[in-house]
């Protein structure tokens, strides 16, 4: 961020103090940290993986954004991205990854079929969007997004960022219980998503 | 024009060998021979003794509903020519049974596992027949034609319900559960009791073991992915360790399994391509032709001349890209942190800026048609190649060969550390360069050729030591082997029409079988299409290089060292998408 974003316009700083001090609101320089850092979960499922691999290589270069320290474990992370085709079998590991990163944490549904199953939604052992179990922030389009659509998508996120206020942020108040925590599914006669137990034993009893 | 060669000809006559159990398959245009089930142990040992079939390439299964299920096996060669396939046919009563092949070729353990997963066809004898790309516990089985699935709308492509009164409707609408799922009737899931991974564990070499002493120890269990940096996607392996060296292994799949087939029969054969372009994403180009062959096969098309031509030079670049972002990813996993990959991904990009000039996009090209190929490369394209071939690609190859080869940390972690011998290559049903690499010089390419590949010059890259160097230095081997194809293909390449059809959304398909093979980046890639005259085809199975080397992993692992089970699990070059489908 450069220093006219960066600094409070209001606050007129004499002219041989510009380069050494800055005056700006806790949530900017709170903000431009977290978002010069997002670091992405070293983790990719399908097609979308290679596209996110080339996104870091130099052609691309995600280190711009300062996103290139991919973490393989979701204990360092900050960012999911779901890149690629969420299966039944798969789901339950990545409500793992997800529910162990730490706040605040963010998720990117890079593709269409993590946005919505995409062209294998009819698939029996596809689920149809990663959102219907965590909350994505960003949705990024295309089969695969090319590296240049998954690049914009961050910047959205980091856009995103700019917004959050410390004042607001859910990961400072106190709390009993996360409220990210999703509960992990089962594998059933097909997937059980224990939010849902009552509506599918109604429905099971529905059928002819 | 090239003609399609015929469907994998039966060379040998099966049935006069064995009059009582054996005939011909004398169904209109199918090939190969039906077996008794009785004697199919006998019979298949025959094939692979004295007829000298040694390779067994693919084992699926059909259903045809509702009287009888047939096994397909398709046999060949390593030394070249065409196949054999036999079949075994079963009334459709459960429990349908087939006697397992796993004592003739154990290259058939995970395909066996795969047919009794998805198919419910049960074969005794196998010692793990356990489920492989579903989990335990899963309701029926997903490829029989009376199992429907969650969104199921229709049985074939194009559903009328998606434009009802003229708006459509959101599919989880339409199904009970608001889902993509489907339940048994007065099914509770407060009661459901998880499977587990009882089996899985069982199935692993003994964890407790009695030490000569008499005191019992633990061997130590590790689970190897779905998530794990190195597997090159969601593989999972789960071992047992004594110490570092591995005791059992057994690989666990399905993390990414897609439902290509159950899809690809509710398809058009035209809505089939972008699907292959989904199995190994790397290889778009290659996928294409594969499934462009076999449904050539069924039409009896020819291929524009010119057409051939670009399907040579774009598969051929699609090696090379594959096999330099292979030893990117192989250093990757050897510890050299992402350098070597930043220099194949330069140049994969270049190779994959050509992809997007012709077809549109990078990575899913959908680039084939039945008949030829959809565009036409402009002439400033084939520039861009000319260039890539004669001026970019070897130079930079020869850079990697000799910054990497003589490595000192690379010949300790790799020279002298056994891979697989060729015996047990070709018996667990290994193609591709592990094969090679081994000593065998099986390249479909050269052994059975398709398209126009038997009028290239081009050596068979080889190499006989079988150690995990060797599986490194063959990939450079096939990419100077690809850049003199290239060479001949771009001197040679006519002027002339891209497609011997008319363009079609909907083609006529008669009733057949084919199994189109090719020589993949990653070993033998077939597709299986089964047609009964109607617009869908009724069975697609797609057999892939990934998914049946992986078979013999376990054997080449026990024994290893775990430090040397990642590197010895990047040779495979295994990519998910084509693995799991």
């Amino acid at each position: 961020m450069d220093s006219e974003t960066f600094n409070l316009p209001q606050y007129e700083i004499p002219e041989d103090l510009r380069h050494a001090v800055a005056v700006t609101t806790l949530d900017r320089l709170y903000n431009w940290g977290r978002r010069s850092s997002v670091w992405p979960l070293m983790f990719g499922l399908a097609c979308c993986a290679i596209e996110m691999i080339a996104a870091q290589t130099a052609r691309y270069d995600m280190a711009r954004f300062g996103m290139e320290v991919m973490r393989p474990t979701p204990r360092q992370a900050d960012l999911l991205i779901v890149s690629g085709t969420v299966t039944k079998k798969m789901l339950p590991p990545i409500i793992r990854l997800y529910n162990q990163m730490p706040e605040p944490k963010y998720v990117v549904a890079m593709g269409a079929c993590a946005s919505g199953g995409g062209p294998f939604k009819e698939g029996y052992n596809v689920v149809a969007g990663i959102d219907k179990f965590l909350p994505v922030d960003v949705y990024i389009p295309g089969c695969p997004p090319t590296p240049q659509a998954l690049i914009a998508g961050l910047i959205k996120l980091q856009e995103k960022i700019d917004k959050q206020t410390i004042k607001e942020a859910s990961w400072y108040k106190r709390k009993v219980k996360d409220p990210n925590y999703v509960p992990v599914p089962i594998l059933g006669p097909d997937l059980i998503d224990p939010r849902r137990t009552a509506d599918i034993k109604a429905a099971a009893a529905q059928k002819e | 024009m090239t003609m399609p060669a015929p469907a994998s000809t039966a060379t040998v006559d099966l049935a006069a060998r064995f009059p009582d159990v054996v005939q011909l398959d004398a169904r209109p245009d199918y090939t190969g021979f039906i077996v008794e089930k009785d004697s199919l142990l006998e019979v298949a040992a025959a094939i692979r003794d004295e007829f000298g079939f040694d390779l067994l390439s693919s084992v699926t299964g059909v259903d045809y509903a509702p009287d009888k299920m047939e096994v397909v096996y398709h046999a060949y060669r390593t030394s070249g020519g065409p196949g054999l396939a036999f079949k075994v046919q079963i009334p459709r009563i459960d429990p349908v049974e087939v006697p397992s092949l796993i004592h003739l070729w154990p290259g058939v353990d995970l395909q066996e596992r795969e047919v009794w997963d998805l198919l419910g066809i049960k074969f005794s004898g196998h010692p793990d027949l356990r489920r492989i790309l579903m989990w335990e516990g899963f309701e029926g089985h997903p490829l029989r034609k009376d199992w429907k699935e969650g969104f199921y709308e229709e049985d074939v492509k194009p559903f009328k319900s998606r434009w009802p009164q003229g708006k459509f409707a959101m599919a989880e609408d339409l199904n009970p559960f608001g889902d993509n799922l489907t339940f048994p009737k007065n099914f509770d899931p407060e009661k459901w009791i998880p499977e587990g991974e009882a089996l899985l564990y069982g199935a692993l070499a003994r964890y407790t073991v009695e030490n000569e002493d008499g005191i019992s120890s633990d061997r130590i269990v590790i689970n190897m992915g779905p998530h794990h940096p190195s597997t090159h996607g969601v593989f999972r392996a789960v071992m047992t360790l004594e110490g570092e060296t591995i005791k059992g292994l057994k690989p666990v799949l399905g993390y990414l399994h897609r439902n290509h087939e159950k899809i690809g029969e509710r398809n058009t054969f035209l809505q089939n391509m972008p699907y292959t372009d989904r199995l190994d994403y790397f290889n778009s180009m290659t996928n294409n032709f594969g499934y462009a062959l076999a449904v050539e096969k069924l039409m009896k098309i020819p291929v524009a001349e010119r057409a051939d031509y670009i399907r040579v030079i774009v598969s051929e670049l699609s090696r090379i890209q594959n096999h330099l972002v292979f030893i990117g990813t192989l250093l990757n996993d050897l510890g050299a942190m992402y350098t070597p990959s930043l220099y194949a991904y330069e140049e994969r990009e270049l190779v994959l800026d050509v992809f997007e000039a012709i077809s549109g996009s990078r990575m899913m090209c959908n680039y084939y048609r039945f008949g030829g190929v959809v565009r036409d490369i402009p002439d400033d394209v084939m520039q861009k190649i000319k260039d890539l071939v004669y001026e970019r690609i070897p130079p930079k190859t020869d850079e990697l060969d000799r910054m990497l080869s003589e490595n000192e940390v690379l010949l300790a972690r790799m020279r002298g550390i056994r891979m697989i011998n060729a015996e047990d290559a070709v018996a667990y049903s290994i193609t591709g360069p592990v094969l090679r690499a081994a000593g065998v010089p099986y390249d479909i390419r050269r052994a059975d050729p398709y398209g126009i590949y038997d009028r290239f010059d081009f050596d068979v890259a080889v190499r006989y030591n079988g150690d995990l160097m060797d599986n490194y230095l063959i990939r450079i081997d096939e990419i100077r082997q690809s850049l003199r194809i290239l060479d001949q293909a771009i001197r040679q390449i006519p002027q002339g029409p891209i497609n011997s059809q008319k363009p079609a959304y909907q083609v006529r398909v008669p009733a057949g079988e084919a199994y189109g093979r090719i020589e993949s980046p990653k070993g033998e890639l077939g597709f299986y299409v089964l047609s009964n005259g109607k617009p869908n085809p009724w069975r697609y199975h797609v057999r892939a290089p990934s998914f049946v080397n992986v078979t013999a992993l376990e054997k080449i692992s026990v024994g290893t060292k775990i430090a040397d089970f990642v590197v010895l699990l990047a040779m495979f070059d295994m990519v998910m998408g084509e693995c799991d489908r």
